[in-house]
C-alpha cells in the first residue's frame, strides 16, 4: 500500500513537470513574443532587445526552462506586468473566493446526488426514475453558461428576487458580505455538478445492485434498508469518491464560464481577462495552478480508492 | 502499475455467458445495427440481444430519431428554406416571429430558422469530425499502450495524463487570443484534445483482454502482434469505443458551443449555435426571446439525443444488465 502510494506520488511529479514544460513549450510556440506583448507595438527593437535580457528571455531555451522550474518551485508563479502584481499574489486575494463556490457547491451537490441516485436505481425505469434522469439529462446537456442565463432570467430579471451578478468585492468578506449574490452562482455550479454526480451515481448503485454480495445479502434475509444503506450505499460511494477527484478540473472550467458569467471575482475571471488582455504570466501561472489541482485531484482519487476498495491489487 | 480489478472482468465474463457467443464477436459490428453478412445462428442471436436490448430503450430509440431529424433539418432544409445567411439586412433587424420569418431574425436581419441550420451543419460537423478522429487516435494509442506494456505503457500513460491535466477551456481560451478559428482548426484542436478519454478506456480494457485464454492461444500458435491487436483486442473493445464516442459527439458539441460563448468561433458570416446563443445574451434584457432560446434549445436536445442513444447503447452492450 505504502509503495503504492510513494509510486503514485512520483507518478504525480512527473505530470506536473511534464505540464509545466507543456506550458513554457506553449508559452514559446505560440506566435508573438513575450516582450511584444508586454511593451506594445511600439517598442523599439532596442527596448525589446533589453526587457529579454533583463528578463532572462533571450538565454537559451533549456536554461529559461530551468529558471522558470526554479521559480516554481519556490512558488513564484510569474509576474503581471500588466496588473503591476505578481501572480502569487493576485491568486492568493482570489483563491479563497473559489475555495467558497466550488466547495459550496461540491457539497451541496454531493447532498443531492448521493440519495438522488440511490434512489432512481432502487426505482429503476420508474417515473420517478424518468424525471430524474431526464432532468439531469437536461442539465447535463446544458452549456453552463446557458443554464446560468436561465437562471438570470427567471429569477433577476423576471422574479426581480436575486441580483444577476455577484457581489462586487475582491476579498472573500467582502463576497460573503453580501450573501444574496452568492446565491445564483452557486446554484448554477450546483446544479451542472449535480447532475454529472448523480448520474455516475445511479449507474454505480445500478451496478452495485447487480453484484453478487446484494443477492446474498437477499438470500440471507437482510431486509430492503439494510441491503440499501450498509451494502449498496457503501460500496456504490467508491466510484463517487473517484469521480470527485476526477471531475475537479471539470468543475474548475465550470467555475471559469461561471465565473465570467456572474461576473464572480475568481481566479477563472482573472484568467478570462487576463488572456483577452494578453497578460500572458498570469495565463500561464493560473494553467500551472489549475493542471495542479487536476494532478493533486487524480492522486487523491487513486489513493482513495486504493484505500477504500480492497479489491484493488497494487503491486 | 495498479492494476484494477472493478467489476469489468466479472462483467466481461457474465457477458460471455449471457449472450452465448464470445463477446468480441458478437461486438464486431458497429454499434446497433448488427447487419453483418457472417456469422452462425449463435452469433446472430447474440447481436439480437443487443440490438432488441437497444430498441426496447425508449429514450434511446428517440434519441436515434432526433438526430436523424436534426441532421435532415440542418442539411436538407436549407434546399427548401432559402434564407440569406450572408449578407446584412438592415431593414429586418430583429423582428419578432411570423409573417416571413417564422422565428424571427437576430440583430444583423438573419432569419433564424435557416441561421439555426446552417449553425447546426456547423456544429454536427464539428461534433461528429471530433467524434471520429479522436476516437481512432484514442484506439490506436490506447490498444498499443495496454498490449505492449511495461515502460513504454507507462510513459504513453504519463503523457495522456500530462496532456489531460491541461484544462481544455483555458487551453483554447489562450489559443483563441492567437489565432483566428476556422471549422478544420476547431476540428483539430478539438480532437487533439478528445482522444485521452478514449485511449485511456481502451488502454485499461487491453489490460484485461491481453491475458485472456484466446490471446494466448493466438500467442501459442505464433500469431504476431499485429493480428492479436487488429482481429483480437480492437473488435473486442468495440462496444466501448461505440459508446465512448458516442459521448464524444455529445461533449464536442457542448465545449463547441461554450467556446462560442467565450469568444473562440466561427468568424462571421459564418454560424454556429454557441456563436447565435452568445450573440443572443445581449438581448436577453429586451426580451429578443427568440434570439435565444432557439438556438439553446437546438444545442440541448442534440446534446441529450447523443447522450440517450450512448446510455442506450451501453445497456444495450452490457448485457448483464438485462433481464433482471
Amino acid at each position: 500500500m505504502i509503495s503504492y502510494i510513494i509510486r503514485r506520488l512520483g507518478q504525480a511529479v512527473i505530470v506536473i513537470l511534464g505540464v509545466t514544460f507543456l506550458v513554457f513549450i506553449l508559452r514559446h510556440l505560440l506566435p508573438g513574443s513575450i516582450a511584444r506583448a508586454i511593451l506594445g507595438l511600439h517598442a523599439g527593437p532596442q527596448a525589446i532587445a533589453d526587457f529579454n535580457k533583463a528578463n532572462g528571455l533571450n538565454k537559451p531555451l533549456p536554461l529559461q526552462y530551468v529558471a522558470y522550474l526554479n521559480q516554481l518551485i519556490h512558488g513564484n508563479l510569474g509576474y503581471s506586468f500588466k496588473q503591476n502584481m505578481s501572480v502569487d499574489s493576485i491568486i492568493r486575494n482570489e483563491l479563497p473566493n473559489d475555495v467558497l463556490l466550488v466547495g459550496a457547491s461540491l457539497v451541496l451537490s454531493l447532498l443531492i446526488a448521493i440519495p438522488l441516485g440511490l434512489l432512481q436505481a432502487v426505482k429503476r425505469n420508474s417515473i420517478t426514475d424518468y424525471a430524474a434522469t431526464g432532468i439531469s439529462f437536461i442539465l447535463y446537456s446544458m452549456p453552463s453558461y446557458l443554464l446560468g442565463l436561465l437562471l438570470i432570467a427567471f429569477f433577476a430579471v423576471n422574479l426581480r428576487l436575486l441580483p444577476a451578478s455577484a457581489p462586487n468585492a475582491s476579498t472573500l468578506g467582502g463576497v460573503l458580505s453580501n450573501p444574496s449574490g452568492l446565491v445564483l452562482p452557486i446554484a448554477t455550479l450546483t446544479l451542472v455538478t449535480c447532475a454529472l454526480f448523480s448520474r455516475y451515481m445511479r449507474s454505480s448503485a445500478i451496478d452495485g445492485l447487480a453484484q453478487d454480495y446484494i443477492r446474498t445479502a437477499k438470500a440471507k434475509g437482510v431486509g430492503t434498508s439494510g441491503i440499501l444503506f450498509k451494502h449498496l450505499l457503501r460500496n456504490s460511494l467508491i466510484p463517487v469518491i473517484t469521480l470527485v477527484g476526477i471531475s475537479l478540473p471539470g468543475i474548475l472550467t465550470f467555475g471559469l464560464i461561471i465565473e465570467q458569467l456572474f461576473n464572480f471575482p475568481g481566479v477563472g475571471l482573472s484568467y478570462y481577462t487576463a488572456a483577452l488582455n494578453g497578460d500572458y504570466p498570469v495565463v500561464y501561472g493560473i494553467t500551472v495552478l489549475v493542471a495542479l489541482v487536476t494532478v493533486l485531484g487524480n492522486l487523491f482519487a487513486d489513493v482513495a480508492y486504493a484505500v477504500l476498495d480492497p479489491r484493488v491489487r497494487y503491486g | 502499475m495498479a492494476e484494477r480489478t472493478r467489476g469489468e472482468s466479472a462483467r466481461e465474463d457474465q457477458a460471455l455467458t449471457a449472450s452465448g457467443a464470445p463477446l468480441g464477436q458478437a461486438r464486431l459490428t458497429k454499434g446497433p445495427a448488427h447487419a453483418a453478412p457472417k456469422g452462425g445462428a449463435v452469433r446472430m442471436q447474440a447481436r439480437w440481444v443487443h440490438l432488441r436490448a437497444f430498441m426496447e430503450n425508449k429514450l434511446a430509440v428517440a434519441g436515434v430519431t432526433f438526430v436523424v431529424l436534426m441532421v435532415l433539418f440542418c442539411f436538407v432544409g436549407p434546399l427548401f428554406w432559402h434564407t440569406n445567411q450572408v449578407t446584412v439586412a438592415m431593414f429586418d433587424l430583429n423582428r419578432r416571429p411570423g409573417g416571413k420569418h417564422p422565428l424571427g431574425t437576430d440583430d444583423l436581419g438573419y432569419d433564424v430558422l435557416g441561421r439555426l441550420m446552417s449553425g447546426g451543419q456547423a456544429s454536427l460537423e464539428v461534433g461528429i469530425a471530433v467524434a471520429l478522429i479522436a476516437t481512432g487516435l484514442g484506439v490506436i494509442y490506447g490498444v498499443i499502450s495496454g498490449y505492449v506494456g511495461g515502460i513504454t505503457d507507462a510513459i504513453m500513460m504519463r503523457v495522456v495524463d500530462i496532456v489531460l491535466a491541461v484544462p481544455v477551456v483555458y487551453l483554447f481560451i489562450d489559443l483563441a487570443a492567437t489565432f483566428k478559428p476556422t471549422l478544420l482548426l476547431l476540428i483539430v484542436v478539438l480532437a487533439l484534445l478528445s482522444w485521452l478519454g478514449p485511449a485511456r478506456l481502451v488502454r485499461g480494457e487491453t489490460l484485461t483482454l491481453r491475458v485472456r485464454e484466446y490471446v494466448q492461444a493466438v500467442q501459442a500458435m505464433g500469431g504476431r502482434s499485429g493480428r492479436i491487436i487488429v482481429r483480437h483486442l480492437v473488435p473486442n473493445t468495440v462496444g466501448t469505443i461505440v459508446v465512448n464516442a458516442t459521448f464524444q459527439v455529445a461533449d464536442a458539441i457542448l465545449t463547441l458551443a461554450v467556446l462560442s460563448y467565450l469568444g473562440f468561433s466561427l468568424p462571421p458570416p459564418a454560424a454556429t449555435w454557441g456563436g447565435m446563443l452568445e450573440n443572443g445574451v445581449n438581448f436577453l434584457y429586451d426580451g429578443y426571446w427568440w434570439e435565444i432560446y432557439p438556438a439553446g434549445a437546438m444545442i440541448v436536445l442534440t446534446v441529450v439525443a447523443f447522450n440517450f442513444i450512448g446510455d442506450g447503447l451501453r445497456d444495450a452492450v452490457d448485457v448483464r444488465l438485462q433481464r433482471r
